[in-house]
Formats: C-alpha cells, structure tokens, sequence
C-alpha cells in the first residue's frame, strides 16, 4: 500500500515538470493514472491469489515436502498454485480502482472518452490475462528452485522483472536496447502488452477509435497469454522431472 | 587497548568471511540491481523528450531539456550514482536485528561480554560492506563505464571528489547510528517494525532515493525546505548531488558539516538510549 501510494507521489511530482510521458504517445496525467491504476490491480490479484504459494512452492522444494503433493492424485500445479489467499494484499487492487474511477471521471471532463457497456468486461477479460500471464511468469521463477535449490530472490526477481511492466511500452521504443527490452517484454514474456492493454481500452492515449495496430495488440495479448501459460506448464514440467526430493 | 584491538579483529575477520559465503549470489544480485535503473534511462528519456526543444530532439546528446536544473543526463547519472551512495548508507536488517535483539534476550551477551554493542556491530557493518564493495566494484565499474555518457561533465575536480568521498563515509555513519537509534527504541516499544517502516517511507521518499530533491515542491508547503533540515538527504542525494556539481563553493563545505553534526547527533542519541535501555531492561528469554 504504501509502495502504491509513493509510486503515485512520484508521479504527481513527474507531472508538474512535463505534461506527457514519450513525445506524443498520449500518457498525460489522467491516462497515466489510469495505466498505473491498471497495474495496482494486476499487481495485487497477483499478490493476493499467488505470491504466497509460489513462495510456499520454493519452500516445499528446499524441504523435499512436495513428495507429499506429488503423491496426491491431482494435478501438481494446481494443487501448489492456489491453496492460499492472501487477502491482506487486496486493498491495493482496490485502491487501483478507485486511482482509475477518478482518473477516467477527470478524464472525461477533458475530452471525450469512449465507454460502452462492454468497455468494463473488456477491462476485465484483459486484467484476466495480465493475471494470467504474470501467474506463468512466476511459476516459471518458483521451478527454477528445483534447479538451484535456494530461491530466496523470488521476490527480488519478481520486483526486478514486474519493474519492466509498470511502464506505457512507448518509452523503450527507441534506440536498440529499448527496442531488445521491448522486444523482449512483448513477444518472449509478453508482460509489457497485458499491462499495456487494459489501460489503453479505459485511458485511450491515443483517443477512439482505436488505431489498427492497438487492435493487434489486443489480439495479440489473447495469444500471450495462452502462450505463456501453455510455456509455464512447460517449464514447471521439466523442472519437476529434475526434482530429486531433499533429505527422506 | 591491545587486547580490546584483537577482539574487534577478530569480529572483522568473522564477519568478513561470513560474507564470502554467498559470492556468485551476491555479483548476480548487485547486477541486478541496475535494471530499474534502465527503465529509470527510458522513463525519463521519454520525459526528457516532451519538455525539450524538438528541434534538436534525437541529437547524440539526448534531449536538451532541462528539469530543476537537471539535464538528461545529469538525470540519469544522477541515479547511478545514488546507488552508490545507497550502497554506504544502506543497512539492511540493521533496525530489526537490534530490536530482535532485545526481544529474545540476546542482547545480554553484551551486558556480561566485555564487548560493546555498537561498536561490534559496526565492525560487523564495516566488513559486510566492504566485502561487499570488493565484490560490488567489477559490475558497478562496468554498468559506469557502459553509462560514461551520461556524464555530461566528465569527472568532477579533486576537491569536489574529496568532498564526495567523504560524504559517502559519512552517510554510511549517518546510516548506521541512525538505524541503530531506531533499532533501541526496541527498549520501550518491543515492537519496532512500523517504526522502521515510517523510516523507510521517510527514507524514500525524503532521501532523494526516487528522484533528485531539486524536483519537490515548493507548494502548497515548502517540502523543499523541510528536506534541507533533515538527515535523510545525506543517506542519498548529497553525495550524488556534489558529485554532479549541483551544491557548490561554501555550500559544499557546510553540507558536509551538517552532515558531521548529524553523524555526532545519532551517535549521542545511540549512546543515550543504550544507557538509557539497559536500566529499564529486564532480560526475559534465554
């Protein structure tokens, strides 16, 4: 929460010394809130449903207790992926929400702003796969304990890797490290696009209607996410082929 | 005096290898940490870009803006070098280790040891870090070296260096006595963590951690001022700033002063609580 609220301090203080962030890319103060807004919500489903177990998912590898829940007749990511709901992080969505109810109002009263009654489930549906694909992400980064044994970076990793998504995709659009991050974050672990997109369908950088190739994008973000799931399930499999149980 | 000179060498020499443990884990770590700041480069990049002249936009150079006197890059050079004086004032655990400390009793072992409680926590301090540097300085040279441009000065004359040097020595005193203060107050409160997490968010938000203190407001009340009589800005954004010839001529000087009052301040205040502490003190737990 209060990572939030600083976030959100540091922008209020970016905006009084420039009105836009990336030269005509659209994020002024409201859109940009919006955006950040989006990323609390994702932020905190993430925290709240999955953190703690893929944290518990570590631990259970460096004890040798997932024989347990390797024994089970169930599926094992399932079993290791939702046991747990950690409500203490869901002020932060909400908070989030909130961020964008008054952002968009502000908004509105600029300019004119598209919204239709699909506009929220559509919302919606994307947060879901911005949910989805961060949930791959750090399934991935759990497995890897099964290789190196002690993951006590989950969280720094996790903080270093979300770090490239908090940000609209245009500022790494330029030069060639940029355009790599860009790559990277969009079409390997496509975690820049589900960010991106649900702030797009309320913020409208760009206004409506939509250009073709946020189009793409959004479709693209459907694909992602599939995709990163499917690699996911992939990576958790052939970790746990190397799981060799600690101690008896 | 000799005697008392070996038990703090061998406190040293402990802690040094302690440290060691963890090499690899701790180059990978320290790599780590430049990442935001490359997205910091490209956040501002693009900040940078809306504010300039755009005649001259995508120049070598960068944009030619200016934010409260900070140029592009200034901007990010002014984060790199953060980090560095993060890395002396920094002290992870510190506050908690003291007040676990109290909490369960081990704290006693300074009350019957001939040993001093701040002092061999300092040596301790002392070694980590600069284990930490030894191993910390190949990717750090190398993350400066591949952001050489962003220096748009070169490097500083030798007297602003000195200054700089000292001030990081410094705030890692700064750091250290004041953590350690906090961490006493475990005396009477027990239960220190919302105290240290006010200190955090001061830390970060006060400190210059997340930007350059020129960019705080003015209005509607003058943080700018407020910072400018507070410790934080010593912990993070005086070393960058002398670095970067933002605090110049006698101005340099009293800075550091200031930060020698502060560094004197804490070091009463620990001593202050600690004498204070062990007299209400009751040694529950083994």
């Amino acid at each position: 929460m209060a990572w939030a609220v600083m976030n959100w301090g540091l922008f209020k203080i970016i905006y009084r010394h420039t009105g836009e962030i990336g030269l005509d890319s659209g994020w002024h103060e409201h859109e940009f809130f919006i955006f950040l807004g989006t990323i609390w919500i994702i932020n905190s489903l993430i925290q709240t449903l999955f953190m703690a177990n893929a944290a518990e998912f570590s631990e259970l590898i460096r004890t040798g207790n997932l024989d347990f829940a390797l024994l089970k007749p169930i599926d094992t990511q399932f079993l290791i992926s939702f046991p747990r709901i950690n409500w203490s992080q869901l002020p932060n969505g909400i908070l989030g929400a909130m961020l964008i109810a008054h952002s968009l109002s502000e908004l509105m009263n600029e300019r004119e702003i598209y919204f239709s009654i699909f506009s929220i489930p559509a919302f919606l549906f994307f947060i879901g796969c911005g949910a989805v694909v961060m949930y791959s992400v750090m399934i991935c980064l759990a497995s890897t304990s099964i290789w190196f044994g002690r993951n006590q970076n989950l969280y720094n990793f996790w903080f270093y890797i979300t770090n490239f998504y908090r940000y609209p995709m245009e500022i790494y659009q330029r030069s060639g490290v940029g355009m790599a991050l860009w790559g990277t974050f969009t079409f390997v672990v496509p975690i820049l696009v589900v960010s991106n997109i649900p702030a797009r369908i309320l913020a409208q950088p760009l206004g409506t209607p939509w250009k073709s190739w946020e189009w793409g994008l959004a479709a693209y973000a459907i694909v992602g996410s599939i995709w990163s799931l499917m690699a996911s399930r992939w990576v958790f499999k052939l970790a746990l082929k190397s799981y060799r149980s600690a101690s008896s | 005096m000799l005697e008392s000179a070996v038990i703090w060498w061998t406190f040293f020499k402990i802690s040094i290898n302690e440290r060691l443990i963890y090499r690899a884990d701790f180059m990978l770590g320290t790599l780590m940490r430049f990442l935001p700041t490359l997205t910091q480069i490209f956040l501002w990049w693009a900040i940078y870009d809306v504010i300039s002249n755009h005649d001259s936009v995508d120049s070598a150079a960068g944009p030619d803006g200016n934010i409260a006197g900070y140029q592009y890059g200034d901007m990010v050079a002014y984060y790199l070098l953060v980090i560095i004086s993060r890395a002396f004032s920094s002290m992870p655990g510190l506050t908690g280790g003291i007040a676990n400390q109290i909490r369960n009793g081990e704290v006693k072992k300074f009350l019957i040891q001939p040993v001093d409680m701040q002092g061999c926590l300092l040596i301790q301090r002392i070694a980590h870090k600069l284990v930490y540097y030894l191993i910390a300085t190949l990717p750090f040279a190398l993350v400066f070296f591949l952001c050489r441009d962003f220096f748009i000065e070169g490097w500083p004359p030798p007297n602003v260096l000195a200054v700089f040097f000292a001030s990081l020595i410094l705030s890692f005193l700064l750091g250290f006595y004041l953590e350690c203060c906090i961490g006493l107050v475990g005396f009477w409160f027990l239960e220190v963590t919302s105290l240290t997490f006010i200190y955090m968010l001061m830390n970060f938000l006060l400190s210059g951690h997340m930007f350059p203190l020129e960019l705080l407001p003015a209005e509607p009340f003058n943080i700018r001022q407020l910072v400018e009589y507070l410790p934080f800005k010593y912990l993070a954004y005086f070393p960058a700033a002398v670095f970067l010839g933002k605090i110049e001529g006698p101005e340099l000087y009293r800075g550091l002063l200031a930060e020698i009052g502060w560094v004197l301040f804490f070091i009463v205040l620990s001593r202050i609580l600690w004498h204070r502490g062990i007299k209400r003190y009751s040694g529950y737990g083994g």
